[in-house]
């Protein structure tokens, strides 16, 4: 179950610096150790979705920054004032508003991106990155933390998004970023990679990679 | 009522909701290790979906479309409510689901202990929000919104079904160990995608 693998992590009171050891470590875990994608499994949909081209995923992992940090830091700030039995919908308020701007900036600056990410901009709400980390996290810590806990797990699911990316927009299209790269006198670009399916086993292999360094074995 | 059927069949196979678009794969991955929890969650999807696309179809062209609040008054031609669309459908998916729980709870207590502990997951469920959004570009009317919606629903079954069926054999045989779990479960899931997407050739006869 994904949900049972977030450890809940406490933060001692008062006195502590800035970016003392713990603090960092809140943002250097969900990168490799505890990263929400591939230990945590959560967040799929949108990794598999959006990374055909490169420029769509960055956009998506700034959204998903911004959304994650900024719902941590307003949970957080609200978490002694929200009743616990309406606490799912009053997340989900918070985070269904922080997506409307995104969406509605992304219309306004970015027309042609946000055309081609369609529903997947507003699927943010229902990310369970978003609402792992409240419900783990931001119910449970201060402002700060939740921040920095929000930016931690938010970059290890750009770091994955864009590898994957990487991957299908250079075989898939030959192209990085929208430049041709691999000449096309010599390389053909290979259409499996543009399908969705190619992100599902691109990742499954991205996984086998990182679990064959780290040792880690499911069941 | 053919395009009825065409639009059923479709959302089924060729625009199935986890293999063509990846919704809701979160729960999938989670309650896929054994068939019968999957088989639970499967049709606490189809439920849910058949009863909030339509809820959220009259939300969106009774309140949200440009124009659509007209049967409340002429001077409301042009008012545009669409940037509210993501918190009225999220609103009206966690209500209802909650509403539904409480319902089942008081009145079927057996249904209850075979669907409730899946419904709270169901409110985060993308396939239900991506359906509801799904509904702008689409321009379905009641109808076909809610056979849209059984539709995306039976093929989300069927996927989460066929998934846990292949992982209970999968137990069996012998996966190199980093791989094990999730790894494994992507590659099937891309291979199972890839299957399915020999559907997008069919031209529906109807």
């Amino acid at each position: 179950m994904s949900t049972e693998v977030i450890d809940k992590v406490e933060v001692k009171k008062e006195t502590e610096a800035l970016f003392s050891k713990k603090r960092k470590s809140l943002v250097s875990n969900p990168m490799d150790s505890d990263n929400p994608i591939t230990i945590q499994v959560l967040g799929i949909c949108s990794a598999l979705a959006v990374t055909i081209a490169l420029q769509g995923t960055l956009i998506m992992a700034f959204a998903v920054m911004f959304v994650v940090m900024m719902a941590n830091v307003v949970i957080s700030a609200l978490r002694n004032t929200i009743p616990n039995r309406i606490r799912i919908i009053v997340q989900l308020v918070v985070v269904a508003t922080l997506v409307a701007t995104v969406d509605q900036t992304l219309r306004a600056f970015a027309y042609e991106q946000s055309k081609a990410l369609s529903v997947f901009v507003g699927l943010i709400i229902t990310n369970c990155i978003v609402m792992g980390r409240l419900e783990a996290f931001a119910m449970g810590n201060k402002p700060w933390d939740s921040l920095l806990d929000g930016f931690g797990n938010s970059l290890g699911y750009a770091w994955i998004i864009i590898a994957i990316a990487f991957v299908r927009e250079l075989l898939g299209a030959g192209k990085l970023l929208g430049f041709q790269v691999l000449d096309k006198a010599w390389y053909t670009a290979n259409g499996f990679f543009a399908t969705p399916a190619a992100a599902c086993i691109i990742l499954g292999v991205i996984i086998w990679i990182l679990r064959a360094r780290s040792g880690y074995v499911e069941d | 009522m053919e395009n009825l059927l065409n639009i059923f069949v479709r959302s089924i196979f060729i625009d199935n909701m986890i293999f063509a678009y990846f919704l809701g794969m979160c729960s999938y991955l989670a309650v896929s290790k054994k068939y019968k929890t999957a088989t639970g969650l499967g049709a606490a999807v189809i439920f849910v979906l058949a009863i909030t696309v339509p809820l959220n179809w009259l939300a969106y062209n009774y309140l949200l479309k440009e124009g659509a609040l007209t049967w409340v008054s002429e001077n409301l031609a042009d008012v545009d409510l669409e940037v509210l669309k993501f918190i009225v459908f999220i609103a009206i998916v966690a209500a209802f689901v909650q509403l539904i729980e409480m319902i089942v709870e008081k009145f079927s207590p057996s249904l209850y202990n075979a669907l409730g502990i899946f419904l709270p997951l169901i409110a985060v469920n993308c396939s239900i929000l991506g359906a509801a959004l799904f509904l702008p570009s689409r321009e379905y009317n009641l109808a076909e919104a809610t056979t849209f919606g059984v539709g995306s629903g039976v093929g989300w079954f069927l996927a989460v079904v066929s998934l846990a069926a292949i992982r209970e054999k999968m137990a069996y045989s012998d996966v190199p160990k980093p791989l094990r779990g999730l790894g494994i479960t992507f590659i099937v899931v891309g291979l199972m995608a890839f299957g399915f997407m020999s559907f997008a050739g069919f031209k529906l006869p109807f």
